[in-house]
């Protein structure tokens, strides 16, 4: 498997290098810094060279790079470089070159836990925090043999992302279903695609180790309740197509595809579709999920833009809201992008405020609180200096962000969270919904 | 005199960082002690070498500070082959440490010890490693199993003598789900490196241990123990239903990996089940697919390379999502151009319009790698989608209206392909005859000539047109020139009276002011079936013979390759679209493998730009020592990859051998979808043949070009394999092309 993980800054230096094979040597540094880093016409992610394979991913201001030596499991290879970003962030919040050099040493016990040989080991954050911390406290708990036993048994066991002794006073659960819409529409107004890529964070505070249930209003999941689950499993496919239209009617969603937790029981899950589990203590992702159909968009956009001449661009967009009017979305951003050249700009808008950023070639419309239903227009045009070779101007999209509480554009409910414990004591639930742009563009 | 330099040389030096850093080492002070060490781990990462400090570090494993403790580990793990003495001190520490009640030190001392690859440490390491085989806590046990592997790589026989392959094997029944997972990581390693040993074999009792620790384990040992089950031929229709059955909620996970690992286990199980349940997994498989699209864009690369692959082999599972793999702007572009391939595989009669709408976009990028790869797709997907024809057509059109030069220049090349499935669209040749000037590459001006030549009796100034051409004969290149000559004399076949002296002309140019064999050769074809006055009809049949129908331009894999492939997915081999011995080179390079490598290289330059290539080989007959610089510097570039780093190091690093170990393998290999502009079709499809990789599309190339094609690659081969040998051309080689003419002179 992985030979090496090396971590460099964007100048090219090594600043972090562990082998795990002996295959692995130092030399293989200076081979990446010259075939990657400095070579401008690299475009691909993974690069073999003899018998040994670079597979690099660039997070922030440094590159990480796994070395292999065989054929090596690729996914596998990526998705750890990932693991890796996301523990370095929730050790350090901000996992860059600075971050990386200031805690070198932690890093490198780090690497040492979650490889061994070359293999990913367990990759828990908040179980890693337990024995790895960024303050020198852990040897006073590491030390005590009947500490680390526990830690270790954590570490392995069954359960390993909860602890067993978990007390609140208050129990409660809060429930995030946020989601981000995608949407790319021609310049004529045709939805060319969109989905919705939703995610359910839970924040749980419980004691012991509860047993949750978890209810949406998945189109699935309904279904179940009046077909046998074992036939639902062989020939759920054909029957579903049907169901389709009415359901939606009926204010069900359908989940093209969802994902969870390694707490989520899969086998349960797929058997009769019930969403069970044991919670790690504090916040964590419950599950992933994509929906195509009835995705309700939260805003319209109309952009006319007419390139007149060489000189000049002029723009008119307009936005439209189409979710209720007691609800608004706030930090409403518009992105309309501006030719290469351009020199100067001139805008008015009927509702926030606009502005042009030269380095993003940008005209940025920002609308901190945008109401339901209401409709904004904004007019502007761009004045281009002659350059003297013309490019042609590559017309990027234009692109949305948004943040929209207490919607889904998927439609999706919480129908219910039960929480069953051998203490059997009641806990408070929340839920929020929130829907942001993932990537919002418009030709 | 002498003697005193040399003692100055190996004396300890008073001053610098390294004595410094040994000040630290040993002071008397314990957080002076530690602040040294992770200086000392600072200098190595930064590649100062430190290993002369090893006693000073060594003196500070005794310690009941954990984290300093794993740092004199990591030291001592780093160095311990250039002191391997030295590290017998260190035993007694970590067999000590294999004893602490801490079960994390256990586990640290077991796995350290197994790093530290000194041959005498491996003596020390058969005790510590039973007892915690055997540990109560399950973390040491599952360090210590991967221990094991450790052990067998440094010293196999010692490992197979003490039954530790029996213990592993043993430990797949052990409760605990991770140790479960690493034991079977580490025979599988085993297994692989060594398959004599037979460490892993799934018998129905350890699949049913693995398939209840796939639930339980972390997503790591999921992936270990999927790979295995993927590998694991089912001993009857019911187990693999079983496995099936167990493997499938996999996919819902949220690792990606864990995901393209289920998808494997599913699908290679599958084969064996009934076809109404495999009708049902692959039902089940496509949504998670659709997932994997939406996550990092690396991860998202490999998996549009795997579904690429799964949809040669079951084309229609995903025919409903076109639109999941339409390309965002800020998409890198080795994603983007792998999501063009995907959506032309699964295009079909219903979505054909919104994919044509989409081509249409991004051929007005201003990506001009990109862009052609656009333009291609659509001439993909007319020739695939006969229904659609007539609007790729049509949108081409648009295309070239808009007078972009290389957006021009693809669609002609892309339009010639349509003119062999579809010879109906004429109606669209004099747009093709406007642009006949903006066409600068040879490819275009090729197609552009094939398509005046094979309509030329519609074409009413198709004269004029190949007279210009004809004017300008001997600045074209080769691919440009066999065209040319073919165009003239189907168009004098065609309409005698028009092109008598264009014949003469083109003729005479091609053989007696060509240096080009194969142009030449093939002028003296017609020539001579020109000449041949006793049956007119003869000649006509064989320059205007039907060409064999196209069915497909889109690349696919011979089956073959593609079964193999499908039992790597998600390895590199499936990113590659290779088998892994192709790219797996074994570290040291023979003479042999050198050669094949630089013969490799030189076809992969020819397939980036195969007429220059082809040129230059059919040069290599007249003037042979520009060829043979040629492949001498190729040589020399190839050494340079590992070699100029491995020389600056050398000294530092010991006993590495300088060109050899790691990097030394020269062939490069380059991810398929990032491999410069796309190669034309008709030279790389024999150069492909060559290898014997790629299979053959064949049918897309015109036929006229295929013999002569093959032949120059041929050449090629002939030629690198010569010269690589010597440095200099072979006389034999240099005759080759001369005696095939004479060959085909004799014919006649």
């Amino acid at each position: 498997m992985l030979s090496g993980i090396l971590i460099f800054n964007q100048k090219g230096e090594n600043l972090i290098f562990r082998a795990f094979r002996s295959d692995c040597r130092p030399r293989l540094a200076d081979i990446f810094r010259i075939q990657v880093i400095s070579n401008p016409q690299v475009r691909s992610p993974i690069l073999t060279l003899g018998s040994t394979t670079f597979s690099h991913v660039k997070h922030e201001n440094i590159y990480l790079v796994a070395v292999t030596k065989s054929n090596a499991n690729a996914a596998l290879v990526f998705e750890f470089l990932y693991r890796l970003i996301l523990l370095g962030k929730s050790y350090f919040t901000k996992f860059d070159e600075e971050a990386v050099k200031n805690n070198f040493v932690l890093i490198y016990e780090l690497l040492d836990e979650i490889l061994d040989f070359g293999y990913p080991q367990n990759t828990e954050t908040d179980t890693l925090k337990m024995y790895i911390t960024t303050e020198g406290v852990k040897s006073a708990i590491a030390n005590s043999p009947t500490d680390s036993s526990r830690i270790t048994m954590q570490a392995t066991g069954a359960l390993s992302w909860r602890r067993s002794d978990i007390k609140y006073r208050k129990n409660e659960a809060f429930v995030d279903v946020i989601e981000d819409v995608n949407l790319l529409m021609s310049a004529t107004g045709t939805v060319l695609r969109a989905d919705v890529n939703g995610q359910i964070v839970m924040r749980a505070y419980l004691s012991g180790t509860p047993e949750c249930k978890f209810g949406l209003n998945d189109r699935l999941l309904l279904d179940t309740s009046d077909t046998s689950g074992a036939s639902k499993s062989r020939g759920g496919g054909g029957t579903s197509g049907a169901g389709k239209t009415t359901r939606a009617a009926a204010g069900s969603v359908t989940l093209e595809d969802c994902q969870f937790h390694q707490c989520v029981k899969l086998g349960r899950f797929d058997a009769d579709r019930i969403i069970s589990f044991v919670p790690p203590d504090g916040e964590f992702e419950l599950m992933r999920y994509r929906a195509t159909e009835n995705v309700n968009l939260p805003f319209k956009v109309h952009p006319i833009v007419r390139e007149i001449g060489t000189t000049k661009v002029e723009y008119s967009v307009a936005i439209k809201a189409n979710y209720s009017a007691k609800l608004f979305a706030t930090n409403v951003v518009i992105r309309i992008p501006t030719p290469l050249n351009t020199a100067k700009t001139t805008e008015r808008t009927s509702q926030g405020r606009a502005k042009y950023e030269p380095e993003q070639n940008n005209i940025v419309w920002k609308i901190p609180r945008f109401s339901g239903q209401a409709e904004f227009v904004l007019n502007a045009e761009a004045t281009l200096t002659s350059m003297t070779h013309q490019k042609a101007w590559s017309r990027p999209p234009l692109s949305l962000s948004f943040s929209l509480l207490m919607f889904t554009s998927s439609g999706l409910l919480v129908r219910y969270l039960k929480v069953f414990e051998k203490g059997n004591y009641s806990s408070v639930k929340w839920v929020r919904y929130m829907t942001r742009a993932g990537s919002y563009e418009i030709r | 005199m002498a003697m005193n330099k040399i003692r100055g040389a190996f004396a300890v030096p008073r001053k610098g960082e390294t004595f410094e850093l040994r000040a630290g080492l040993v002071s008397q002070y314990a957080y002076e002690r530690k602040e040294s060490i992770q200086k000392t781990i600072m200098a190595m990462t930064l590649g100062k070498d430190v290993s002369a400090l090893f006693p000073d570090v060594l003196k500070n494993i005794a310690t009941a500070d954990l984290e300093q403790k794993k740092l004199v580990y990591l030291y001592l793990m780093n160095y311990a082959k250039s002191h391997p003495d030295l590290c017998i001190l260190a035993v007694n520490t970590f067999v000590q440490d294999s004893e602490d009640p801490n079960p994390l030190i256990r586990a640290l001392a077991i796995r350290t010890m197994g790093c530290i690859r000194v041959e005498k440490m491996v003596d020390y390491m058969e005790e510590p490693l039973r007892k915690t085989l055997r540990d109560e806590s399950p973390y040491v046990r599952k360090t210590a199993a991967i221990c094991v592997a450790k052990l067998f790589d440094l010293n196999s026989s010692l490992c197979l003598e003490n039954g530790f392959l029996e213990m592993l094997q043993e430990m797949i029944g052990d409760p605990n789900p991770m140790v479960v997972a690493n034991s079977v990581t580490a025979l599988s390693e085993i297994h692989h490196t060594a398959p004599e040993t037979n460490a892993l074999q799934v018998t129905p009792n350890t699949l049913r241990k693995m398939l209840m620790a796939l639930n339980e384990c972390t997503e790591w040992g999921r992936v270990t123990i999927l790979s295995t089950l993927a590998e694991y031929r089912a001993a009857d229709i019911k187990e693999s239903e079983h496995i099936c059955e167990r493997v499938s909620p996999q996919f819902q996970h949220v690792n990606a990996s864990v995901v393209l690992a289920a998808v494997k286990v599913v699908f290679l199980h599958m084969k064996y089940v009934g076809p109404e349940l495999a009708k049902t997994y692959l039902k089940k498989m496509a949504p998670p697919l659709v997932t994997l699209v939406s996550s990092a864009p690396e991860v998202q690369y490999v998996a549009l390379r795997n579904i690429d692959l799964l949809l040669q082999k079951q084309p229609d599972i995903l025919n409903k999502e076109l639109r999941v793999f339409f390309c965002k702007y800020n998409d890198p572009p080795y994603v983007k151009f792998q999501k063009l391939e995907i959506m032309v595989r699964i295009a079909n009669d219903k979505n054909v319009d919104q994919l044509l709408a989409e081509l249409k976009e991004y051929a007005m990028e201003v990506d001009m790698d990109f862009v052609r790869r656009a333009v291609k797709a659509i001439g993909q997907v007319a020739i695939k989608i006969e229904s659609a024809s007539e609007k790729c057509v049509n949108t081409l059109l648009d295309l070239i209206n808009l007078k972009v030069n290389y957006v021009v220049q693809e669609a002609i090349v892309v339009i010639r392909d349509i003119f062999r499935k579809y010879p109906g669209y004429e109606g669209i040749i004099p747009t093709l005859c406007q642009c006949i000037d903006e066409l600068d590459e040879p490819n275009a001006r090729a197609a552009l000539i094939w398509i005046v030549g094979e309509y030329a009796e519609k074409i009413s100034n198709a004269g004029d047109i190949l007279g210009g051409f004809v004017d300008g004969f001997n600045e074209e290149f080769s691919q440009t020139q066999l065209q040319i000559l073919t165009a003239v004399v189907k168009l004098f076949l065609k309409r005698p009276e028009k092109a008598q002296g264009l014949v003469q002309r083109v003729l005479q140019a091609a053989t007696a002011e060509n240096d080009n064999p194969d142009v030449r050769d093939r002028a003296y074809i017609y020539w001579r079936l020109l000449s041949n006055t006793s049956d007119q009809d003869a000649t006509k049949s064989i320059v205007l013979s039907d060409k064999p129908p196209i069915v497909t331009t889109i690349s696919s894999l011979p089956p073959a390759l593609l079964e193999r492939l499908l039992q790597e997915l998600s390895t590199l081999s499936s990113v590659y679209h290779k088998p892994p011995e192709q790219f797996v080179g074994q570290g040291r390079f023979g003479a042999d493998a050198v050669q094949q490598a630089a013969i490799e290289e030189q076809l992969q330059n020819a397939r980036e730009n195969p007429l220059a290539a082809a040129a230059a080989a059919a040069v290599s007959g007249t003037t042979p020592p520009a060829q043979a610089q040629n492949n001498v510097e190729n040589l020399l570039d190839i050494d340079f990859d590992g070699g100029a780093p491995a020389s600056a190091h050398k000294n530092e690093s010991g006993g590495m051998s300088g060109l050899g170990g790691l990097a030394g393998t020269p062939v490069r290999v380059q991810s398929p979808a990032v491999g410069a502009p796309a190669p034309a079709p008709a030279g790389s499809n024999n150069l492909d043949d060559l290898l014997g990789v790629f299979g053959d599309s064949g049918p897309s190339q015109p036929s006229s070009s295929g013999a002569n094609g093959s032949g120059a690659a041929g050449d090629l081969m002939n030629g690198f394999s010569g010269l690589d040998l010597s440095g200099s051309t072979s006389p034999a080689n240099s005759n080759q092309p001369k005696k095939t003419n004479e060959d085909i002179l004799s014919l006649f």
